[in-house]
């Protein structure tokens, strides 16, 4: 399996990442590399085992329902570029 | 529209009744200032890791048990990749492959009367999710505002196989839905709030055809009504574009209310690829057999039970029974008025709860629970019907009483006002006698054949009485001196 410049250029906008055209070719030399290490771990015969949701063999810790947090409002909207009425601010976005 | 039918399946956010996040410690309390309840891990700040929040995947198992769904031994959280400003991480932590309930069903009736019908909703899942946060598109020199507090709300999102063939088979859903979650204490159903909305996905096909039509999602319906409204909207506007010729497009539409139509969101070309992968940060999410069993023994009795017993046990109709544990002040307020009472007093107390008071709550704007008239007062008012001492007509006198708080109790009212009824029957009798000699004219046209004039005459007794003669013993005793 390999990726076309196409899916590179779709899976970039996706993640909202700009790349030039020399960028894309190259990134897709570079996908294209990662999807032989998959192919070659897919030949492995894996009847049987179970798939793992996590690399570890763990389950979910759980914390007990109660308000540990406090208002650390202005802490946070120091740091931010823009604010008003304790809103962040950012480009008008409307879908 | 008789040749098309019409397919209706129904997605549900619901807010669960936690106090604090699904993955951190903030508080989800309604109304507070904006960005005062988003810690560091709703912001998504570089290094927080989520914790999940025992008390939401506890909802989950409720809410299984009470339709009858397998909970999920084991369950996954997945990221759901998308760029908004309010979704602070670009992703939003769901589940995809492995939700923690699948299957079950609900059943409804739907209608009223002769042509009401039972119908039952297979569910085909419900999944454990954090809500985002909200956008403000107003007032903001041409920016945005985002308030992060509802980020990270755990939300339990119901989805049902598309079943629904009507609009009011949908609403009748969405409505034992939302009287469910709360009954078993998992969401508030505030609608107003945004604590239980609704997205329904609509496609019509000609009758007989196997094949699904194309759907079209109506998203955020936060109100009966508009789920009403969207949908048929939605129903004719497909049928009208498929007789016209042209072909359905899949696409995520949005209602408008001021105008009662559906516009179009984003189409199918332009849909989210959400790129969902297991979430790294969390582990499995494991529910053993015991913590199932202990959950599952401390369930209220289910409205669909609490229904069946008062049908059994107490000779309600099914209308009566269903209308009485849609929702459980209701109930709460019926079962208590019972066991005060009695069983013998079942129907009554189901029509004083469901017309009287319904009526009177109604006309006042005013929640059940706010209701000035206790249900023991309730009790004691029907209890003095059960026994002769007043009439029904003078109890809603003494109901009016006692809602204007003239009176701690039915006996109180009646006793202070003077308004027992009249069982003597000498007195009775020299009303009887007063009236009869001084309305020839009535006696006359009764004894030619005219029913009427008997009740003319009865309304003259209870008026001389002051409506507080026993309405059996006049009506016997006038037929006995007129008839002989």
């Amino acid at each position: 399996m390999s990726l076309t410049l196409e899916q590179v250029q779709r899976i970039a906008h996706l993640a909202r990442i700009e790349i030039s055209d020399a960028e894309a070719l190259s990134t897709q030399g570079h996908l294209n590399g990662i999807f032989q290490l998959i192919e070659q771990m897919q030949a492995v015969d894996t009847r049987g085992v179970e798939p793992m949701a996590h690399a570890q063999d763990l389950s979910q810790r759980l914390r007990q329902d109660a308000v540990v947090e406090v208002d650390r409002r202005s802490a946070y909207q120091a740091v931010a570029p823009e604010i008003e009425a304790g809103l962040y601010l950012v480009p008008k976005v409307i879908e | 529209m008789n040749q098309w039918e019409v397919v209706i399946g129904i997605e549900t956010h619901a807010q669960l009744a936690t106090v604090s996040k699904i993955f951190s410690g903030a508080s989800t309390a309604f109304g507070a200032a904006p960005n005062t309840q988003a810690c560091a891990v709703d912001l998504a700040l570089p290094g927080v890791l989520p914790v999940l929040n025992k008390k939401a995947v506890e909802c989950a198992i409720r809410f299984g048990l009470a339709i009858g769904a397998e909970v999920a031994a084991k369950s996954v959280f997945a990221r759901k990749n998308y760029f908004y400003p309010d979704l602070p991480k670009g992703y939003q932590i769901s589940q995809m492959d492995l939700p923690v309930v699948v299957g079950g069903a609900i059943t409804l009736q739907v209608g009223q009367g002769e042509k009401a019908y039972e119908k039952v909703v297979h569910l085909t899942r419900a999944h454990l999710e954090e809500d985002a946060g909200k956008s403000l598109h107003e007032d903001f020199h041409g920016k945005s505002g985002i308030d992060l507090n509802r980020a990270g709300t755990p939300l339990l999102e119901i989805v049902t196989e598309p079943d629904m063939r009507s609009s009011d088979e949908a609403v009748a859903y969405a409505k034992v839905l939302h009287a469910l979650v709360r009954w078993i204490g998992i969401c508030d159903g505030n609608m107003q709030e945004g604590s239980f909305r609704c997205d329904a996905n609509v496609s019509v096909r000609p009758k007989g055809q196997a094949e699904l039509g194309t759907r079209r999602e109506i998203k955020n319906l936060n109100s009966f009504r508009f789920l009403k409204e969207a949908i048929d909207y939605e129903i004719q506007w497909q049928i009208n574009e498929i007789e016209e010729g042209r072909k359905i497009q899949q696409a995520t539409v949005l209602f408008d209310p001021d105008n009662g139509v559906t516009r179009v969101m984003r189409t199918k070309e332009d849909a989210h690829d959400y790129r969902y992968f297991p979430d790294p940060d969390l582990l499995p999410l494991i529910i053993s057999a015991d913590w199932i069993a202990r959950v599952k023994s401390e369930l209220p009795e289910l409205p669909r039970q609490m229904r069946d017993r008062f049908i059994n046990d107490l000779g309600l109709s099914s209308y009566d029974a269903t209308a009485l544990t849609s929702s459980p002040e209701m109930a709460d307020y019926f079962e208590s008025t019972v066991a005060i009472a009695g069983k013998a007093n079942a129907k009554p107390c189901a029509n004083w709860v469901m017309v009287d008071l319904a009526a009177r709550l109604n006309k006042e704007g005013k929640e059940l629970a706010d209701s000035p008239v206790t249900a023991a007062q309730l009790a004691g008012l029907l209890l003095r019907i059960a026994d002769n001492t007043i009439s029904n007509n003078i109890a809603k006198r003494v109901f009016d009483a006692l809602w204007n708080r003239e009176g701690a109790t039915a006996d109180e009212v009646i006793d202070k006002q003077g308004l027992k009824q009249i069982t003597d029957s000498g007195a009775i009798e020299s009303l009887v006698d007063e009236v009869l000699a001084a309305n020839a004219a009535n006696v006359a046209e009764f004894r030619a054949g005219k029913e009427k004039a008997f009740n003319a005459l009865v309304g003259q007794v209870m008026k001389a009485a002051k409506g507080k003669a026993n309405p059996q013993q006049v009506n016997d005793l006038l037929r006995k001196k007129l008839i002989g």
